[in-house]
């Protein structure tokens, strides 16, 4: 028990992290330019997607560093060449020119990169335990997601707190105008938060690559969750994103590791139910099978009861 | 957007009304003749051609009830697959009993899955339509992704990715129809298609469909002269949803099967591609949308397996360049067809075709390539396209197809200021006195 404890705990908070990674940058993207990026998640994509191809020339820790600043560049090139002339269109414009692009994105994917998930495994240089636990080798490069995530978070908070841009883009978030006024390039600004937040999601996409399976498909297998993070988080709140993370992290990882259905509480409370039920598939159904639906559940929930999520300052 | 919505007030002027009045009789009686002789048209008579047509008029009406919630109420859904889908199960679970001998005519089950998708959008709707805007986006986005995990969990209910089978042909017939041909089930379509195409032009002109326009445009007023904005809304979305159901029927009766697929979230885009391609808030532009991605689905696919990019890239284009769709690009030119200047206009369009098509041939040459060498590479580096057969592996077509884009484009760059100079002097001649 205390081992599984441990493990669920421990992938949880690594798969947490890396949820943080990717729905800092959205809930950036999406409180400062009120565009729910439907693209971050092909951004992430993107990540994994060259740093393989990087990975094979110049080797791991160069594409670490080189596939998220091509991917920035080009997040940037989208804000700047795409997105800021949709913007007269209002939100539904924005909103409908990242769902096309997460759309093309994935396409253009699978022409260069074939239909099928490639062989991304974890590059020899990082591919050693860290430490063993319980008799099991936990791998290394699950420790060095989790560094990554916590130095990108500390990071994120000193360039928000310390930094003069860090503070420019503070107040854009609640008053774009007013700091146009003040004669802070708020366009400008846009680019750049864009162009970060994309890097940001593909640093996750290089790491988060090896543990989930490299495919033209995982952006929208992800994109969702995303979202659900930064409601959940509170919109705007970097701090919020990362504990709805952990949160949503830790919980599905736990709800795969547990195979009890209702029927089996049920049982121990003494009711037996008949298979011709009309309830029995429902009962039948285990936790872990149903772990697919809670973030969703979450996210519903939370807009209905909570708009403003759990740390947000204002309403979504 | 709503360029649309306050021509017909406009038209139903004193004097004017009898008129209008003759003239949407006449359009309505024209879709009929329309929808009765479309199966027989050459080209369109084989099994394929109805087969495709039946597909067009099921993705009409989900267009349509798309459109009731996008386009009239200004509701961006992520999620209206759900009630497509449901309405589908609701229709074949009704099969499944017909077959197993309950008493009732086949034509009759499409009012099953209306009646679905308006029972589950009545109780979706009342938690979801209490917000609009990307509150809503973003809640049937999660509901979407909700209904459609317990699909796959509720495997006895909805067969899973497998889905659940019925057979059509077997039960209670109604005049006769036994529903082994493909044109009687499209005549059955046509007739459903036709019916909730005319409920929902109705319920658009309904005080309520007003209420819906007025909501979309500014909620808060709406709610100053006393109309409960989530009240519209919900009734809104119930009304599509039943809707939705309703194409969902027809979907389970044209291909007797109903898999969880029909819920999911590459349905709910589909739909909102159509509505948006064909022109958002548009009536006809819905079914305008709705016929031009069945028939790219369907045509597309088989002369390239790219077909989803170009089908990615049209829509990015509509996006950026033609925000009010195909009705918005012909509505655009209807005021200009009698003007002086039209000639000149269609002159100016003939001669920025030419460098664009020169574009266009690059730019697929180039696509072609890539996605056949990257997606079958056990095919080998002969490529054939419109006859011509090329070898990828040599730099030639590479370089070829790289001149025709970048020269198409530079020229093409060239003859669009003649395009807009002519458009400019269509649209004064319009504006002064060219409008009727």
């Amino acid at each position: 028990m205390l081992e599984l404890v441990t493990f669920s705990l421990l992938n949880g908070v690594v798969y947490g992290l890396l949820l943080f990674m990717l729905s800092s940058g959205l809930t950036l993207i999406w409180s400062m330019m009120g565009v729910l990026n439907f693209a971050h998640a092909s951004m992430f994509m993107l990540g994994a997607y060259f740093s393989y191809q990087l990975g094979r020339t110049i080797g791991f820790w160069p594409a670490l560093v080189i596939a998220p600043l091509l991917v920035g560049a080009v997040g940037g090139a989208i804000e700047r060449f795409g997105l800021r002339h949709v913007h007269r269109q209002g939100h539904v414009g924005e909103i409908l020119f990242t769902f096309g692009l997460a759309y093309l994105i994935a396409e253009v994917v699978i022409m260069v990169w074939g239909r099928n998930p490639i062989e991304n495994r974890v590059p020899a240089t990082i591919d050693f335990p860290a430490f063993v636990l319980f008799g099991t080798r936990y791998p290394f490069y699950k420790v060095l997601m989790m560094a990554i995530s916590v130095g990108m978070f500390v990071f994120l908070y000193l360039a928000f707190k310390r930094t003069r841009v860090g503070l420019v883009i503070q107040a854009a978030l609640t008053h774009p105008q007013m700091v146009s006024a003040l004669g802070h390039d708020v366009p400008r600004v846009f680019v750049l938060v864009f162009a970060v937040g994309s890097a940001l999601a593909a640093l996750a996409g290089v790491i988060g690559g090896f543990a989930l399976l490299t495919e033209p498909n995982m952006a929208a297998a992800l994109g969702p969750i995303v979202f659900v993070v930064v409601v959940v988080g509170g919109l705007g709140s970097i701090p919020g994103a990362l504990v709805a993370s952990m949160l949503i992290g830790i919980v599905q990882t736990f709800a795969v590791a547990l195979d009890y259905s209702l029927l089996d509480l049920l049982r121990t409370l003494g009711v037996s139910l008949a298979r011709s039920s009309p309830f029995y598939e429902v009962c039948a159904i285990k936790v872990a099978q149903a772990a697919p639906i809670i973030p969703y559940l979450l996210l519903v929930l939370m807009l209905i009861l909570r708009p403003k999520g759990l740390m947000g300052t204002r309403e979504t | 957007m709503n360029r649309r919505s306050g021509a017909p007030a406009a038209a139903s002027a004193p004097g004017g009304a009898a008129t209008d009045t003759v003239r949407r009789y006449r359009s309505w009686a024209a879709a009929v003749i329309l929808l009765l002789i479309l199966p027989h048209v050459p080209g369109l008579d084989s099994s394929f051609g109805r087969s495709m047509l039946s597909q067009m008029g099921i993705a009409a009406v989900f267009a349509l009830s798309y459109n009731l919630l996008l386009g009239q109420t200004g509701l961006l859904s992520f999620g209206h697959a759900v009630y497509f889908g449901l309405g589908a199960y609701a229709a074949i679970h009704l099969m499944r009993a017909i077959n197993g001998g309950l008493p009732l005519p086949m034509p009759l089950v499409p009012l099953a899955g209306a009646a679905g998708g308006l029972a589950v959008g009545l109780v979706f709707g009342a938690v979801t339509t209490r917000r609009a805007g990307v509150v809503f986006a973003l809640i049937s986005l999660g509901v979407g992704e909700l209904v459609f995990a317990a699909m796959r969990m509720l495997q006895g209910f909805s067969g899973g990715e497998e889905g659940i089978t019925a057979d059509r042909s077997h039960g209670p017939r109604l005049f006769g129809l036994d529903f082994t041909s493909q044109l009687q089930v499209y005549y059955l379509i046509a007739f459903w298609a036709l019916v909730a195409a005319a409920l929902m032009h109705f319920f658009m002109r309904t005080p309520v469909g007003r209420m819906c326009n007025a909501v979309r445009d500014n909620p808060e007023r709406a709610e100053f002269i006393g109309y409960s904005a989530q009240r519209v809304r919900f009734t809104a979305f119930a009304v599509a949803a039943m809707f939705a159901g309703l194409a969902g029927g027809l979907h389970a009766i044209n291909y007797e099967i109903v898999a969880a697929e029909a819920v999911g979230a590459a349905r709910s885009g589909t739909v909102l591609l159509m509505v948006y391609i064909g022109g958002v808030s548009n009536f006809i532009g819905a079914i305008l949308g709705a016929i031009t991605i069945t028939w790219l689905q369907v045509s597309l696919s088989d002369y390239t397996a790219a077909w989803q990019l170009y089908l990615g890239l049209f829509f990015m284009a509509i996006v950026l360049f033609a925000p009010g769709g195909l009705a918005g690009l012909i509505m655009m030119h209807a005021p200009l067809l009698r003007t002086a200047a039209f000639p000149g206009l269609l002159r100016a369009y003939a001669v920025a075709l030419a460098p664009a098509v020169v574009m266009l041939a690059g730019a697929i040459m180039l696509l072609e390539i890539n996605y056949r060498l990257s997606t079958q590479p056990e095919a080998g580096a002969r490529i054939t396209l419109l006859h011509v057969s090329l070898d990828a592996a040599s730099p030639w077509p590479w370089l070829v197809a790289a001149l025709l884009l970048g020269a198409g484009f530079l020229a093409f760059r060239r003859t669009w200021p003649g395009v807009t100079a002519a458009w400019q002097r269509a649209t004064d001649e319009a504006g002064t006195g060219g409008t009727p």
